[in-house]
């Protein structure tokens, strides 16, 4: 393949933050294909439309995701991208890897693919972009044979999950996150590998309320540390912080002079719940009244930690707009305790519950947060077993039309017309 | 001995699913797990997690591309190979990090990342702006209305002493997703930037029967807009659809279901922000990103006018934001009256919600501030 000219993503080229097309221009070297993804996005950057054509079914056997089929609509400019198929790799929990593994996975990609890739994809997978149909076998059975890795998920099943870094190198994770999105990305490959559901479907793993991993805006099933016991509290170290001798917030605002650290203003005030305040020189917390923001916490790391009753909350049904708009997760499970030491009981149940309720009335394309729209959350709770509590909702409806089922009116819903005309002319 | 296509299903291996992540652990991380105690960012980039063991870590956070090359990660492992015991990982915002397990250590890294130019962006902590959570756009995607890495690359030059500072009045996450299929999750983002379509889908009568479902085609439009209809081609009456185009609100969902309505296009394509979302429960509870600036043309290949929208929006912040306050509770406790003319942006009737559930946001209350909207 030939160099191409590049005048429109040359002037990408400039500027501080690292270029992907200088990257993309080094791996040429080596790669010649990698100018024909250029060629094809300057043409792009020219006519300010896309040049993939729609779709494309490519996968391994025995799988139904994993690959996402993407054909050039101008292949005869640009040959070594006609086929430019996406494999989606399953990365490791919270994405720590060894050079070894690394520069493995890099040599099977030199082999057989295009030499390109994103670290990481939305999901959370390694994403190894562009390559031919052919070459989709081998590199599947050296990706499973020599490294013993596997692919990720895409389409209508469950899609690789994720997980916040959690206790591996955070202080305030509730539960063992990478314990918990590995076990179940094993019990469910499956569900991962072979579309069976109305749509896509997402786990998400996030520690603490801070929700690093975004699970409460991105996961079908958002698995949020909690606790519901008291905020630990080491009051020579609040002193600490009083003084000045501790930076607030984990030094997160060194770059500018906010004045002298307040505790009054920047910790107690700025509590949603008001529920502490300072007592002879001492932070005091009323923690029945406290919500977990996390704030005070994140602004004193060295004198507030979460609780040591640790476990879950458990929400249901983010997505993005499409279709009837975005959605967070709405809370179904205030706490469960989410542990290995019961293989995750408490939480696989309640997935396998929510999966069997949503493969049966679910529709086509419809995210299981739509179809608890759709029926209401009355309707799931039922469903799900689970008895409703004030903590379900923001505030209780404002209209009042309730529907009322037969059995919980007393006399049924029956009644004789004549019986009613006898006592009431028309 | 490798894959035989003869025998394809001979020797199959499937459903490993990823490696224990434990494996891939630095040894100071696989010592101290579940014990640290409390951290600390000691330079813009320069994490230091203290244990309950006396253990510290130190990570150097890096802003990545994304779209990176083999030879790239190649790179990124001779520098881990070099400093640190070979291990790494990378953030859920694409950063890198490189750990080391002692204070000494870490200039050297830092001189080592420093001898690349400006490929090893030290950065991405605290109150200051972290990498770009972002999609494909036009390297690969065939629904984008926008490219993704371009625009990135642009915006991320221009905000560049934001990440490698930590000045702003809290963090800003910003996202782009380059379709509103939002694989981006741009939702819930301080500064979304949105690739979006204006033109109704086309109709290819000539390729419809062989390639779409028409009654899934039908049914994927929320609003209804998509009806059968019948056309001749070459000489014969066909089943197709028609777009009744005063219901479009171009989110092309059916050209997800069927590739005989492309509706991308060089001049109805383009970008919306939507700014004040967040996904964490600290002091507020998680926002939805709204829609401020309905459209901003696809000007390749570096996008000043969304360059400078997203630039005047995080000045207009970062002067005025209280300590601790995230973009959307900003524009909430001024008034979003006050952040259309704090940030210079024209109020028009494409950020009032006329979809489903809108009334929510129309404002139902006398209390309102007196800007130079009200003539």
């Amino acid at each position: 393949m030939a160099k191409r000219e590049t005048p429109l993503l040359d002037q990408l080229e400039t500027g501080p933050w690292p270029s992907f097309v200088t990257d993309i221009k080094r791996q040429a070297e080596t790669k010649p294909e990698c100018w024909d993804i250029l060629g094809i996005l300057e043409l792009s950057y020219k006519d300010r439309i896309t040049h993939w054509k729609h779709g494309g079914i490519v996968g391994v056997f025995g799988y139904g995701g994993g690959i996402v089929g993407r054909y050039a609509d101008v292949p005869e400019l640009f040959p070594g991208v006609e086929h430019f198929h996406t494999i989606r790799v399953a990365q490791p929990a919270s994405k720590y890897y060894s050079t070894s593994n690394l520069r493995q996975l890099m040599a099977l990609w030199e082999k057989y693919g295009s030499g390109v890739t994103n670290f990481h994809g939305s999901t959370g997978d390694i994403i190894l972009l562009g390559t031919r149909t052919e070459n989709l076998e081998p590199f599947f059975w050296d990706l499973t044979h020599d490294m013993g890795q596997d692919l990720g998920g895409s389409g209508s099943n469950l899609r690789t999950p994720a997980n916040c870094i959690g206790m591996s190198r955070c202080e305030w994770a509730c539960y063992d996150t990478e314990e918990a999105c590995h076990e179940l990305t094993l019990k469910y490959q499956d569900e991962i590998h072979r579309p069976a559901f109305p749509y896509k479907f997402k786990f998400k793993f996030s520690g603490c309320p801070n929700d690093c991993v975004a699970a409460i805006a991105r996961s079908d099933i958002s698995v949020i540390g909690t606790w519901r016991d008291n905020i630990r509290i080491d009051q020579a170290a609040v002193k600490e912080y009083i003084a000045g001798n501790y930076a607030p917030n984990g030094g997160a605002h060194s770059g500018r002079d906010w004045g002298k650290f307040d505790i009054q203003k920047e910790v107690v005030e700025l509590c949603p719940t008001q529920c502490m305040w300072m007592e002879g020189g001492e932070l005091k917390i009323d923690d029945k009244e406290c919500t977990r923001c996390m704030h005070c916490i994140n602004v004193m790391p060295r004198a507030l930690r979460p609780g040591v009753d640790t476990g879950a909350s458990i929400c249901v049904g983010a997505k993005a707009p499409i279709l009837d708009g975005a959605q967070f997760s709405t809370l179904i499970l205030p706490f469960i305790k989410v542990t290995k030491d019961n293989d995750f009981e408490e939480l696989t149940e309640f997935i396998e519950k929510v999966w069997d309720w949503w493969m049966e009335v679910g529709k086509n394309r419809e995210r299981v947060g739509e179809t608890m729209q759709r029926v209401g959350l009355p309707t799931f709770l039922s469903v799900m077993g689970v008895e409703p509590i004030p903590q379900h909702v923001k505030e209780p409806r404002s209209n009042p039309y309730i529907f009322w089922k037969e059995e919980e009116v007393e006399g049924g819903f029956e009644r004789d017309i004549d019986e009613f005309r006898a006592k009431h002319k028309a | 001995m490798g894959y035989n296509p003869d025998k394809p299903m001979d020797g199959r291996i499937s459903d490993l699913g990823p490696p224990h992540y434990e494996q891939f652990f630095p040894p100071v991380i696989k010592a101290n797990k579940g014990k640290w105690l409390w951290h600390e960012i000691i330079q813009p980039g320069v994490l230091m997690h203290k244990s309950e063991t006396g253990d510290e870590v130190y990570s150097v956070r890096v802003g990545t591309a994304r779209l990176v090359t083999v030879e790239y990660i190649r790179e990124v492992c001779d520098i881990a190979d070099k400093h640190c015991d070979g291990f790494l990982r990378f953030t859920t915002r694409n950063n890198l990090e490189f750990m080391v397990d002692s204070r000494d250590k870490v200039q050297p890294l830092l001189d080592t990342l420093a001898s690349y130019g400006n490929k090893y962006p030290v950065g991405g902590t605290g109150a200051g702006v972290t990498n770009i959570v972002h999609t494909q756009g036009w390297v690969h995607c065939h629904t984008p209305a926008t490219d993704a890495s371009g625009v990135v690359k642009a915006v991320m030059d221009e905000l560049f002493d934001y990440f490698t500072s930590m000045t702003l009045p809290a963090q800003v996450r910003i996202a782009l997703a380059c379709c509103l299929n939002m694989c981006g999750a741009v939702h819930a983002s301080d500064i979304a930037i949105l690739g979006i379509h204006r033109k109704p889908p086309m109709i290819d009568h000539k390729r419809i029967t062989g390639v779409c479902e028409l009654p899934l085609a039908i049914a994927s439009c929320p609003l209804g807009a998509v009806k059968p209809a019948k056309a001749e081609v070459d000489g014969k009456e066909i089943k197709t659809v028609k777009v009744t185009v005063e219901r479009c609100m171009f989110c092309g969902n059916c050209y997800t279901m069927c590739p005989a309505m492309p509706l991308a296009d060089p001049e109805g394509d383009g970008i919306a922000i939507l700014v004040g979302g967040k996904v964490s429960n600290r002091i507020s509870t998680p926002k939805f990103s709204k829609l401020v600036i309905p459209y901003l043309p696809n000007t390749t290949p570096r996008w000043p006018e969304t360059v400078s929208a997203v630039k005047k929006i995080l000045v207009a912040y970062a002067a005025d934001a209280k300590k601790y306050e995230r973009l959307g509770d900003w524009a909430a406790r001024i008034g979003w009256e006050k952040f259309f003319e704090k940030c210079d942006i024209p109020f028009t009737d494409k950020s009032i919600d006329d979809y489903r559930l809108a009334y929510d946001t129309w404002r139902t209350t006398t209390q309102f501030k007196f800007t130079s909207h009200i003539k």
